[in-house]
């Protein structure tokens, strides 16, 4: 008879206190309806300054004579020497000046009569924060203030030092501020949630020390309340994804043709963002319901 | 009384639990022996308490206000543990019942208190049938034991009625017939009638005797004064955390009167 007797319990709890029970699920419903819209929100921030984040890079600039033993040789030593290296791209004399060209000023150097650009390796770091490292192993400074280079094909490194300052510190600040107010936006909600489980407990504890009076184990009291906890989580977590349903086909979808933002490539999809909000709801009015109780237990 | 009847019959089918053929010295199902109750605010609740409570026995514990009745009554249903000394129930110490095991150690008690404590949300007839569901009562044995009950505690008509919706004497009822429905050995009331006029207290104690004449022990607190004097049953009397009375067949208090002139006193007093 157990869990029908707990689940009609539940239900008769939900009904016979249906004010708070209102409020219960209605606060679920506005955590969750603010969560939703914010996950998506941080990501597609995160993901924007990812984005710019990549376009962090360092050139190492071959001397003009380079052989192709030289090229080889930097190539190697880039791979199994430098820390960090995410990927390394070669750009040869040709390329570039044909990427000079193909922006149009193929005419100046046709002027010049030979070639001048050097051959150049194109190193993306492994997380853009190590873009120095990389630099300093490719190029290491010498005592005299200056830099030297590892390898004497290695006519220069550059890592386009005002950019990469630039967009360094302004998507850390970025990611960072999204990070504290997702954290904080979480907390908030638990602690709303939790409080006001504990508001419609309060209310209900005598109910719960006669129980106990009347010989009720702790897990008999418990088990309706958080079968109540999962039933409040079931109904304000399910309202929320409808409303939010409805915002993503009527607001967001809509937009996304037209900015960038919305449509980064880094959010995770709605089925994904739905299935976490509702467990995240149900686990945490249940979890709520369950653990506050453990105050009332004690007759 | 169908019920009352019913279980006369069960109690004596079972010798063992039956007081009338107790052996010649029989057990105790309440002994205090030298219990002392401190509270953490170093204020004193029993002091070196001892007394024996026999099966089948009707006890008054009587006493002023801070006396140690109450005290008494909840070291009983063990909701304080007892600084010092043994209480022992049908034959087992309470130290030994451990925190997870007091709630079985409960359905072998009735309970009824001063203010009724019954649960709102439900009716008489589920706040009676909770009891049962509490130790894992079938749905048949309930709908077998909740009427009867309600038909013994004169509640029949109030089956669906919330506990609001009664008055104080019939949420009282309620309540012993809650205390009552798994016909415990022992049924304890901590002041029954004290929120209730003398009529209506006098519907409450005829029930506790009805109770009690099936073989169960029935432990009243009181100050009831006219009460204890007109029931004539063994009275414990308190007074600052010690025994300072006992006696088979007494008044409330140790006065040369006769009761009945007592009584009648009294009842003058009251109305």
């Amino acid at each position: 008879m157990s869990f029908g007797f707990f689940f009609r319990e539940a239900v008769r709890a939900l009904k016979r206190n249906a004010v708070p029970s209102f409020a219960a699920v209605a606060t679920v419903l506005v955590t969750v309806l603010i969560l939703g819209v914010f996950i998506p929100m941080v990501q597609a921030t995160t993901g924007a300054a990812n984005e710019v984040r990549r376009k962090v890079i360092a050139d190492v600039y071959l001397k003009s004579d380079a052989k192709q033993a030289d090229v080889d040789r930097v190539k190697r030593i880039i791979e199994t020497q430098a820390p960090h290296v995410g990927s390394v791209q070669f750009v040869s004399k040709q390329q570039a000046l044909g990427a000079e060209r193909e922006a149009g000023r193929g005419d100046y150097y046709d002027l010049l009569g030979s070639n001048p650009l050097p051959d150049t390796f194109r190193v993306t770091p492994d997380e853009p924060d190590n873009i120095g490292q990389v630099r300093d192993a490719l190029a290491p400074r010498s005592p005299s203030g200056g830099r030297t280079v590892i390898d004497p094909a290695i006519d220069e490194v550059r890592n386009r030092e005002e950019d990469t300052a630039k967009i360094l510190s302004v998507t850390r600040v970025v990611k960072l501020t999204m990070a504290l107010l997702a954290a904080l936006l979480v907390i908030a909600s638990l602690l709303l949630i939790a409080n006001t489980i504990r508001l419609s407990l309060y209310a209900r504890r005598r109910e719960v020390e006669v129980m106990k009076l009347v010989g009720a184990t702790d897990w008999f009291i418990r088990w309706p309340f958080v079968l109540e906890g999962v039933m409040v989580g079931v109904m304000g977590g399910v309202l929320a994804v409808l409303l939010l349903g409805v915002i993503k086909v009527a607001v967001v979808d809509p937009l996304a043709a037209d900015f960038a933002l919305i449509a980064a490539p880094d959010t995770m999809n709605f089925p994904l963002l739905i299935a976490i909000l509702l467990l995240a709801s149900v686990g945490v009015s249940a979890l709520g319901s369950g653990l506050s109780l453990r105050r009332f237990l004690r007759v | 009384m169908a019920a009352t009847e019913r279980h006369i019959r069960r109690r004596t089918e079972r010798p063992a639990a039956a007081p009338a053929k107790a052996p010649a010295r029989p057990r105790a199902i309440v002994d205090f022996r030298g219990v002392s109750k401190r509270y953490s605010s170093g204020d004193i609740g029993l002091d070196e308490v001892s007394f024996a409570i026999q099966p089948g026995e009707f006890v008054f514990l009587v006493g002023a206000s801070g006396s140690g009745k109450s005290t008494t009554m909840r070291l009983l249903i063990k909701e304080s543990e007892a600084t010092e000394g043994t209480i022992t129930v049908a034959g087992r110490s309470l130290d030994e019942i451990s925190r997870r095991r007091v709630p079985y150690y409960r359905r072998n008690l009735g309970v009824v208190f001063q203010d009724y404590k019954l649960l709102p949300n439900r009716t008489v007839y589920d706040n009676v049938a909770y009891a049962l569901q509490v130790t894992g009562g079938s749905r048949r044995e309930i709908r077998e034991k909740v009427p009867d009950i309600l038909r013994l505690t004169g509640l029949s008509l109030k089956l669906h009625s919330y506990p609001d919706e009664l008055s104080g004497g019939e949420q009282q009822r309620v309540s012993v017939a809650r205390a009552f429905v798994n016909h415990p050995p022992l049924l304890l009331a901590d002041e029954p009638t004290g929120n209730l006029d003398p009529e209506t207290s006098i519907g409450i104690m005829q029930l506790l005797y009805r109770i009690n004449r099936t073989g169960t022990t029935v432990v009243v607190a009181t100050h009831d004064v006219t009460m204890v004097d007109r029931m004539r049953r063994r009275v414990i009397e308190l007074a600052e955390g010690r025994v300072v009375r006992d006696e088979r067949v007494g008044g409330y208090s140790a006065r040369e009167e006769t009761t009945e002139d007592l009584g009648a006193r009294l009842w003058g007093d009251v109305e």
